[in-house]
């Protein structure tokens, strides 16, 4: 079964450019539900409150960093199933590691493209 | 004390009182040890008094000129002028760029949607080009990111450099200058093996990778999907 694409995703990022970025992509890819949050606890609140189907986040953010939040939605009963996209400039390999073993779905490295996200997503959730 | 004549005599006592059960030294002895180590370094002393003198006259004069070659730094200027400027600066990098950044997008979303009404093949185009002014956009992201890390590091110096002017006290004001920033100290070797469970988040976030430290995305696609 596709997946979706008019249920609400959230994109994190505390770079309002990169938010911008990232919806205009999503737009282009057809998703009609596109949410933001410009840091990781108000990410978190937003996916408790509402019925997420994807995230999309920054590492780099505070108060709560992407890593945080991340783990934060694995431990999540509710929230654990949702496919979790880091989106960073954090290239080294341990933090493809850390972020591996805190369970994140997949890794696009930044500066990305539209190309490469979209593969990323299709590998994630499937074609849609 | 009498009763210790020479060092050797006292390097025996020594090695007896380590190979003596727990709870059998005498007191006496240990004192009587004690005494003679700190007389023979009384003797010791007073043979090489003349060369201990010649050191530490040498040792005042090299404090003397570091301390002029710091003055001539002008350290103070460093820190009140320098620093600042430069982390102003950076700060004002990122705003512009952020800015110039954001009319970039109105404007390029303002022709996404002037093209609505056209034909197919134009509406592609227009976004595909779009799409990629969009793409080169990112760079203020990352050049925030680095540049944040900059000016991060510019506060560390100017730490550094607050604590030399508190450690010198009266000679900054007589010199009216400063010092040298301290390197930063190394961090473990990079071979070291690393527990990945116990790296703390603070370790991770090193902001963007130069380009022969960061890893590509078919690296990182790999590592992913490895065992």
């Amino acid at each position: 079964m596709a997946f979706d694409i008019t249920r609400p995703i959230l994109l994190v990022d505390d770079y309002v450019t990169m938010l911008r970025i990232l919806r205009n992509i999503f737009v282009q890819l057809k998703f009609t539900s596109i949410h933001e949050a410009t840091d990781g606890v108000t990410a978190l609140a937003e996916l408790r409150a509402g019925d997420y189907s994807l995230v999309m986040s920054d590492w780099n953010m505070e108060p709560m960093t992407g890593l945080e939040l991340l783990r934060e939605v694995r431990a999540d009963e509710k929230l654990k199933q949702i496919p979790f996209i880091m989106v960073t400039a954090e290239s080294k390999t341990e933090n493809v590691i850390v972020a591996k073993k805190a369970g994140v779905s997949n890794y696009i490295v930044k500066p990305f493209n539209a190309n490469t996200l979209k593969s990323k997503l299709v590998s994630v959730i499937g074609e849609f | 004390m009498s009763g210790i004549a020479d060092q050797e005599q006292l390097a025996q006592q020594l090695i007896d009182l380590q190979k003596a059960e727990p709870g059998s030294v005498r007191l006496e002895d240990v004192s009587a040890v004690v005494a003679g180590i700190m007389d023979a370094a009384r003797k010791e002393m007073a043979s090489s008094d003349n060369e201990v003198v010649a050191k530490m006259i040498g040792l005042a004069d090299y404090i003397e000129s570091a301390k002029r070659e710091i003055a001539s730094l002008r350290p103070d200027e460093v820190k009140d002028r320098h620093l600042p400027a430069a982390a102003d600066e950076l700060d004002e990098i990122v705003a512009e760029t952020a800015e110039a950044t954001n009319r970039i997008m109105d404007a390029t979303e303002t022709i996404q949607g002037a093209v609505a009404d056209a034909d197919e093949a134009t509406q592609e185009t227009i976004f595909n080009a779009s799409n990629q002014i969009f793409e080169a956009c990112g760079f203020q992201d990352i050049t925030g990111q680095r540049v944040t890390k900059v000016v991060k590091a510019l506060k560390d110096i100017e730490e550094k450099v607050d604590s030399l002017i508190s450690a010198f006290g009266d000679e900054i004001a007589e010199y009216k200058a400063l010092n040298i920033a301290d390197e930063q100290p190394t961090d473990a070797p990079a071979d070291a093996p690393v527990d990945f469970d116990d790296i703390s988040d603070e370790m991770l976030l090193q902001g963007p990778q130069l380009a022969d430290e960061a890893m590509l995305q078919d690296e990182i696609d790999r590592l992913l999907n490895s065992a």
